[in-house]
């Protein structure tokens, strides 16, 4: 990937991100702080290529720290931000568990 | 040669994948009524991209990196699904340390090895595990105040010069190893450390209540990191997802200091979040006039539309399932009922919706302060159970209260307020209540689940 190509994705992915949540109400708040903390875990992915990678003691050994982390981040903010939007419901819809498919 | 080519275009077509998920599931989250598919959505995208990049070419080390995600995902899995709801920002705030420490980690990891860096990866590495770091250490912090780790805010002059001083030490660490001048171990670590202890001294003056801006803010920035680390790894699914967070993290920080009336300047550079703040004397008068739990039922019984204003305080005396009993009681009487959340109810934007969903309120009943502040005059009852600073009509009028021009919920237009209260002590922020003094203002003593206990019986009894 050339820098310039890089920038671009930087560019458009940095619009995306605010056009993206520009709308969210402020019920949602907690949730989506929580959900685009998941997607950050997305550094796991990073994290095995980088401990993948490692040689000496000293890399492997940062290297381990670095996915254990990941991990937790990506698990734990999955854990976490299913449990607060799976409570969401309205009104009438209380028997049903997911919105999964609705439309 | 063919087969190499192979897996690496299949990871990449993945990791496209990946990218499209998460953004569907970002914008499925922001709307309540797909919110829960949406993280069904990003977690597939994880998936797709973990397993993908087992086959990513050349790895080793394959026993570390499965005995290390299995350790970190078993560990944040429990300790995910088993977390109280009130607790759930510190939880946010220690996940997401933990992704700041792994982005940092990928940095210390290629700058120790030495590889051959372009200046622009160089520079992107080190920005990023600056970045990371602080998120990290700044995270753990955020995480160990809120759940009551660290009580006070800790404070002492030149703080701000401190920073300062970890800040441009931190920057010229990573000047000369991006530059190639100095790119030694020693330089390395001393890089690591300044960054780390700058996340630390920036975050242990800032008081609680500001605490949840400083977590957005934190995700925001490991965001960036993820992003910038995707750089040097030269990672697509890492860039766009990094800077995806970032810029969505941003303008959520903006959008929950504008809804607690504070600018990040002032949270970061000022110490108003602490608990145990100045009590400010404000010149009350009157007299706070008491009521009983019958009478309120029956006021409530007969009434048209009744607004019930939750705050933390019902959260801690875990009142909110009780509550919600007493509104569908209501609701089966014909009577209109609708919460009203400030945004800052609850210990960060949107915590209390989540705190009173868990208790199955329906979020068609929630009205955010825009929507509802209208009602309040249409409505015959106004119950505030457990909030105080967010209903307190100083913010309107009185220009020298801290809390003047805070967004409040008018609740002292409506034609009876009842307040819910354990005693007759002031709130969060010390400031004193002047609701609590008006002549349409009744106060029910006692503690949050006994007082809507009451309430149940009461109007069961109407």
């Amino acid at each position: 990937m050339t820098g310039i190509v890089a920038l671009y994705i930087f560019m458009l992915a940095a619009f995306t991100g605010y056009e993206v949540i520009a709308k969210v109400p402020v019920i949602l708040h907690t949730p989506l702080m929580s959900g685009s903390n998941f997607v950050h875990g997305i550094v796991l992915v990073g994290a095995m290529v980088a401990l993948g990678a490692a040689t000496s003691p000293l890399e492997k050994t940062i290297g381990f720290i670095g996915v254990l982390l990941a991990a937790g981040n990506a698990v734990g903010g999955y854990a976490v931000t299913e449990r607060m939007l799976e409570m969401f419901k309205a009104s009438g819809t209380r028997k049903v568990g997911g919105a999964k498919g609705s439309h | 040669m063919p087969d190499y080519l192979n897996a690496a275009a299949l990871i990449q077509a993945s990791y496209l994948l990946t990218a499209f998920l998460f953004i569907m599931g970002l914008k499925r989250m922001s709307s309540p009524v797909t919110a829960r598919s949406g993280i069904l959505w990003a977690g597939a995208g994880m998936l797709v991209a973990t397993l993908a990049t087992f086959f990513f070419p050349g790895m080793s080390n394959y026993p570390l990196i499965i005995i290390a995600v299995a350790i970190g995902g078993a560990i944040a899995w429990i300790s995910g699904r088993r977390v109280a709801m009130t607790d759930m920002p510190q939880m946010i705030a220690l996940y997401n340390g933990m992704g700041g420490g792994a982005a940092a980690a990928i940095a210390a990891v290629e700058l120790y090895r030495g590889g051959e860096m372009s200046h622009t990866e160089a520079t992107l590495a080190v920005v990023g595990a600056i970045i990371g770091a602080v998120s990290f250490s700044g995270s753990l912090i955020a995480f160990a105040k809120l759940q009551g780790l660290i009580r006070k805010a800790v404070r002492f002059g030149g703080q701000q010069l401190l920073n300062l001083l970890l800040l441009a030490g931190a920057v010229v660490c990573a000047a000369l190893i991006a530059s190639g001048i100095n790119a030694s171990p020693a330089v390395i670590t001393a890089l690591f450390a300044l960054a780390l202890a700058l996340g630390l001294s920036m975050t242990l003056p800032i008081g609680g209540a500001d605490m949840p801006v400083v977590i957005s803010l934190y995700n925001a920035l490991t965001g960036l990191a993820v992003a910038f680390e995707g750089f040097v790894l030269g990672n697509a699914a890492m860039i766009i997802a990094g800077t995806v967070v970032g810029s969505a993290g941003t303008l959520l920080t903006q959008l929950m200091a504008r809804a607690m009336n504070r600018s990040l300047g002032n949270v970061l550079f000022s110490g108003f979040g602490d608990t145990g703040g100045a009590a400010a004397q404000g010149t009350v008068t009157g007299s706070m006039k008491p009521i009983d739990a019958a009478d309120v039922g029956v006021m409530m019984a007969f009434a048209q539309k009744v607004i019930i204003v939750p705050g933390y305080g019902m959260a801690v005396a875990q009142a909110q399932h009780k509550v919600w009993e007493l509104s569908q009681l209501l609701i089966d009487r014909g009577v209109t009922v609708r919460f009203a959340i400030h945004p800052v109810a609850g210990r960060m934007p949107g915590h209390m919706n989540v705190l009173l969903a868990e208790a199955g309120v329906p979020y068609d009943l929630i009205a955010d302060l825009e929507e509802v502040n209208s009602e309040f005059e249409t409505a015959d009852v106004a119950l505030i159970i457990g909030a105080n600073d967010v209903v307190n009509p100083v913010a309107r009028n009185d220009k020298s209260s801290p809390i003047y021009g805070m967004p409040i919920l008018n609740a002292d237009k409506a034609k009876n307020v009842i307040v819910i209260k354990r005693g007759q002590g002031a709130g969060f922020s010390g400031i004193e209540n002047a609701l609590f003094y008006l002549d349409n203002t009744r106060m029910l003593y006692g503690d949050g689940q006994a007082a809507v206990s009451q309430l149940i019986a009461a109007v069961k009894a109407a």
